[in-house]
């Protein structure tokens, strides 16, 4: 497995690499963050609020839950809880990033690890599979979706009710970007088929679990099956030798 | 809620979004993982993206139950397509979008 990607490999075109790879991702997060912002006005919250929030949360998903439910009257207990539980599926990312930053400082990998999230991993990963990617790179990626996360949700509440969703297909930037990092992941049969299997155990655990338990849970089970797919055929080529 | 309430909820919300995030990394980069791990882990990506684009094709929210034919799966149609052929990121995004639009605006 390919890793040690140094820190500081031709740091201006580092830089730029990550910002060039970080476009799809701020054009997806800009809408996105902006109607964000907007829920997040209706639930009565102040710009700085929505500031803070994206600052030190960075996480989607989960900041639509926490608002609905801060406007729900929810408890703290139960916001922070139900967080956890839709971001838990970071780590299984965190993991697997893991393995390109051998040797990273543990400064690194703190200020690092606070950008992860289900797109900017999606591209690091990708592009760390394709060879060729510093972690100056990954890093400005990561900080480039988070200043356009931050400054897009409080431009958000500050529009309120001007923002008309749905223009010119933009809600779908985010799934064309995923398709297309799904494209690149099809690196053989075993990938393709755990691809199929993920579809599908996600489908069923989407309609039965709630929240966003089917994430982790579909993916942990489809690579598992994958591997022990992966493990019988290499068992059957070494029979036939 | 008042404003010292506030930042401690969002503070707190903050904790346990990082830590999911910073504990593996700085685990499993300083010491080596097991080869099944590993191989594993490789498998990971392309599950979860599968997993996260399949319900954005293939189902609706509320009620939770599976639809064929939303105009998200008539659109990752020539998605796919134009991505297998092109592996383009930013041309997949362009032409997923006005897929999406076009056929938003005839369904």
């Amino acid at each position: 497995m390919t890793c040690c990607k140094s820190e500081n490999t031709n740091d201006t075109g580092s830089v730029r690499a990550g910002l060039v790879a970080a476009w799809p991702i701020c054009l997806g997060y800009f809408p996105i963050a902006l109607s964000l912002g907007v829920l997040a006005q209706k639930a009565g919250l102040a710009p700085w609020q929505m500031a803070a929030m994206s600052t030190l949360v960075f996480a989607g998903g989960s900041q639509f839950i926490a608002v609905a439910m801060l406007a729900g009257g929810a408890s703290p207990l139960a916001i922070v809880s139900t967080t956890l539980m839709v971001n838990l599926r970071h780590l299984l990312m965190s993991s697997a990033l893991a393995v390109f930053f051998r040797g990273s400082s543990r400064r690194f990998l703190t200020l690092f690890a606070y950008g992860v999230t289900d797109e900017s991993f999606a591209v690091n990963m990708t592009r760390f599979n394709q060879g060729a990617w510093t972690h100056a790179s990954a890093l400005t990626l990561n900080h480039a979706a988070n200043a356009t996360w931050i400054v897009s949700s409080v431009l958000g509440v500050y529009l309120g009710q001007l923002v008309p969703p749905g223009a010119a297909g933009v809600d779908y930037a985010l799934t064309g970007m995923f398709i297309c990092l799904l494209v690149f992941q099809l690196r053989g049969p075993v990938f393709t088929a755990t691809a199929l299997i993920a579809a599908v155990c996600s489908l069923l655990t989407y309609l039965w679990l709630p929240g966003n338990a089917y994430v982790i849970v579909a993916s942990c089970l489809a690579a598992s099956t994958g591997l022990a797919l992966k493990r019988t055929l290499r068992k059957r080529e070494r029979n036939h030798e | 809620m008042s404003n010292g309430d506030f930042l401690l909820v969002v503070a707190a919300m903050g904790a346990v979004t990082y830590l999911p995030r910073m504990v593996p990394l700085v685990m499993f980069s300083r010491c080596s993982l097991p080869a099944w791990f590993a191989e594993w882990l490789e498998l990971i990506p392309v599950a979860i993206l599968s997993a996260l684009i399949a319900p954005t094709l293939f189902t609706q929210s509320d009620p939770r139950l599976i639809i064929i034919g939303k105009t998200e799966l008539l659109a990752a149609l020539p998605t796919l397509l134009f991505a297998l052929k092109t592996r383009s990121l930013a041309g997949t995004v362009v032409i997923g979008m006005l897929c999406y639009w076009g056929l938003g605006q005839i369904h």
